[in-house]
């Protein structure tokens, strides 16, 4: 038996694909947004898996340190170490900053990155490098996301220090998408509590204008108090790893209990990021996702309607020489369901070609796909059933001109 | 005419559909979750390391002196000022003597007075040895006439009484003149005292140095101890380096040192570690130890940074890695290990490690393993993997 939509399509091929093409690019946009609203949940994981943390240990009573800012005494991870079930625990600071790009040059652009102070070899350093080797220095070294730009060798400016990029990493971003830049952590604790020059300069002269902190019979005390302002002691959080086989609730409880910290787990630190920080801009983008699957599937609903109209006549011809009902409703479902194939690869394809130049991470998972693909062919059918109450509805008059 | 047509538009179709398939087939292949993770791979080779390690510090001075009083004043006069060169003994500043002088002028003249009563006192043991002699004669005569029965026996005494008087009145005078002088003796001691005193408030260099600071102006008062002005010696500058603790194995006196200064940062000097600290910090976990200057560069300021690389004796040969190949797994180093298209993941104990990045391997790898430096992800040991000539650049 001839296929009635085959010929039908090949008749018109070029009018048919390209309808195809545009409603993939619709689809694709589709895709693509849940893409970003997937990316979005995704940076906030890598997040936390990037530290290689099982254990936050932050300031008491905040959400610290990605959701809320957080300040510890860099000593801390000293007695966490001697807690019962801890393996690790390493200091770590995080700011987010723009850098300059090509050290003091005039046109240096600037990029938005989070700085990510770390002690080598412990918790919190980044796991795998996709160029250049790790940190060996002690400062001005630095190990960049290849999303910042840098390339290995350049010369970066973060506050008053140069730093050297020595090592490039992948997909290490901030909760926010923001890409990282890893430094030792004695220059990051600098970057983000040591104050500029002015700052200092200023806050010197405020000191020594108080009487009670520059007495004149006590010299060296001005001094003193002087030296103790610029100190910088403080860390973000400390990443604490747990030993093989520990229960991380029953060592996180005792460093709340009796440090006086919060100590979050990961599923609690998980559902503080998702939950909480992302969660306004992952409902905005949830809520235009819903708003776009209606429309694309509206879209589609008009385009087959419109071409099944399109074909009026040359269904009344069918149906004056006498074919069933049910092949020319075969033959919409058909071709709806052929547009709507054509529609997904295109869609799919162009979603994959263009992910990758979006400032921020666009995952594209195969489930969201199938899904997508499974709803593509429901809406497809859905529509066809209205084109084909049309197409049934034709007087096969209307062939001969009536 | 009409079926050739038609075959040519299936086939048209028919290709257009293979295209997009294809396509179709190669995006979820080669993108998402399924695609192979592209890693670059390195094969161990024996080599040497040679380590080395970095620290930062300041520029300070070996010696430096602050010049004050010792005891509460007025500065009188600063001589010098800020970045000037003195020589030993030079005078820098003066405190106010207040009464000094005049406690001086006053001494003097009670001096003078003293040695008036000097004189006073010499006069009357004269006196008083002119009086004995006197007594002595009178009282040989009376002695004389008094066994010739000429004269009565009491006035022999009586004569013989002034002379003993006579004798008591010159050791008396005697005593006198004698504490005259000791009373020039002490004034003079005193005078001595307040000289020294008046010496001690000219505050002199006591070393040739430079000038750093100029800490009080004249009219204005310091307590004892206080700095009035500080002084360097700059053939003794050095820099005050601190070494993170955990990177500081191998630290020791006479290492040859490479100082790169902020303010000349492409001109390397060459020093070496003169001084070991044997306490280290124990709040910024470090150790601390002095690079002296080969030779101490002109015109550079103290306090300012440096950076200094130690070299350290080349490593035995072995097995070496870069270090973007090592992978954390818990508390567990190690690399993955391709072994026939099959990653595998190797523990290993590491050596020294160069500040270049390379790493010396003691136990788990051979010269001619290959290892995965750099992966484009995380890697398990069921990944797919695609070796690459490098990740980023040309093969991105």
């Amino acid at each position: 038996m001839i296929s009635l939509a085959g010929r039908d399509i090949l008749h018109s091929w070029g009018k048919f694909v390209f309808t195809g093409v545009g409603l993939g690019l619709l689809i694709g946009a589709t895709l693509t947004m849940a893409g970003v609203y997937r990316g979005m949940v995704d940076d906030a994981k890598v997040l936390l898996s990037n530290s290689g943390a099982d254990i936050w240990v932050v300031q008491k009573d905040t959400l610290g340190p990605y959701a809320e800012p957080s300040s510890l005494r860099d000593d801390v991870y000293r007695s966490l170490r001697g807690m019962p079930g801890v393996a690790r625990a390493a200091n770590v600071t995080y700011l987010t900053m723009q850098v300059k790009q090509g050290g003091e040059k005039e046109n240096a652009s600037d990029v938005r990155v989070m700085v990510v102070g770390f002690e080598p070899g412990q918790p919190g350093e980044p796991g795998y490098l996709v160029a250049g080797r790790r940190i060996t220095r002690s400062h001005y070294e630095a190990v960049a996301d290849v999303r910042t730009g840098f390339s290995l060798g350049e010369r970066i400016r973060i506050r008053r220090q140069d730093y050297t990029v020595v090592g490039l990493t992948r997909r290490m971003v901030s909760s926010g998408g923001d890409p990282m830049v890893f430094i030792p952590l004695k220059d990051a604790q600098e970057a983000q509590f040591l104050k500029d020059n002015d700052a200092i300069v200023n806050e010197r002269a405020r000191t020594a204008a108080n009487p009670a902190l520059n007495r004149p019979g006590v010299p060296g005390l001005l001094e003193a108090i002087q030296a103790s302002q610029t100190t910088s002691r403080s860390v973000n959080a400390v990443l604490v790893q747990v030993q093989d086989g520990q229960s991380h609730e029953a060592v996180a409880e005792p460093i709340r209990r009796w440090k006086h910290l919060q100590a979050y787990t990961r599923a609690q630190m998980e559902e503080i990021l998702v939950a909480k920080l992302i969660a306004t801009s992952a409902k905005q983008i949830g809520m235009f996702l819903a708003i776009l699957a209606v429309v694309s599937a509206a879209i589609v609903a008009f385009i087959i309607y419109t071409m099944t109209l399109g074909k009026i006549r040359e269904i009344a011809v069918l149906k004056l020489i006498g074919t069933r009902s049910r092949t020319i409703a075969g033959m919409i479902l058909q071709q709806a369901l052929g547009l709507g194939f054509i529609g997904f690869v295109v869609g799919k394809i162009s979603a994959a070609l263009w992910a990758p130049f979006f400032p921020k991470y666009v995952l594209l998972e195969p489930g969201d796909a199938l899904r997508g693909f499974i709803a593509v062919m429901i809406i497809c059918t859905i529509a066809s059933t209205l084109a084909i109450r049309a197409a049934l509805k034709v007087d096969p008059a209307t062939a001969i001109g009536g | 005419m009409k079926l050739d047509s038609v075959w040519v538009r299936r086939a048209g179709f028919g290709l257009l559909g293979i295209v997009l398939l294809a396509t179709f087939a190669f995006v979820v292949v080669r993108t998402g979750p399924f695609a192979p993770v592209r890693v670059t791979v390195v094969t161990v080779a024996d080599g040497s390391v040679t380590p080395a390690l970095f620290g930062i510090g300041t520029v300070e001075a070996r010696r430096s002196y602050l010049i004050g009083p010792t005891a509460a004043g007025r500065v009188l006069k600063v001589h010098v000022d800020v970045g000037e060169t003195v020589k030993a003994g030079q005078l820098l500043a003066e405190m106010d003597p207040v009464d000094l002088d005049e406690r001086v002028s006053a001494l003097d003249a009670s001096m003078a007075r003293a040695s008036s009563a000097v004189s006073a006192a010499e006069a009357q043991r004269q006196d008083a040895q002119a009086r004995r002699q006197l007594a002595a004669i009178n009282a040989r005569r009376y002695v004389d006439l008094g066994e010739k029965k000429f004269v009565s026996a009491s006035v022999v005494e009586a004569k013989q009484q002034e002379q003993t008087s006579a004798d008591a009145a010159v050791t008396a005078a005697e005593a006198n003149l004698a504490g005259a002088r000791q009373d020039i003796a002490r004034l003079r001691a005193e005078r001595e005292g307040l000289r020294q005193q008046r010496q001690n408030i000219r505050l002199l260099a006591p070393a040739d140095g430079v000038v750093t600071a100029r800490d009080a102006e004249p009219g204005s008062t310091v307590v004892a101890g206080q700095a009035a002005v500080r002084l360097v010696d700059p053939a003794s500058l050095w820099v005050k380096v601190r070494f993170d603790q955990g990177r500081s194995a191998g630290l020791a006196v006479g290492l040859p040192a490479e100082i790169v200064l902020r303010s000349r940062p492409a001109s390397p000097l060459a020093g070496k570690v003169v001084r070991l600290e044997l306490l280290s910090d124990s709040v910024t976990e470090e150790r601390i130890a002095q690079v002296a200057f080969d030779s101490v560069p002109s015109g550079i300021s103290l306090g300012e940074l440096a950076e200094v690389t130690l070299q350290l004796p080349a490593s035995q040969t072995g097995p070496v890695l870069p270090n973007a190949s090592i992978r954390q797994r818990g508390e567990q180093a190690g690399v993955w290990l391709l072994r026939a298209g099959a990653l595998q993941f190797v523990p290993l104990r590491l050596g020294s490690a160069s500040l270049d990045g390379t790493v010396q391997v003691r136990e788990g790898l051979q010269a001619g393993d290959r290892v995965i430096v750099h992966s484009e992800k995380e890697l398990a040991a069921d990944s797919r993997i695609k070796v690459v000539e490098s990740i980023v650049g040309k093969g991105a």
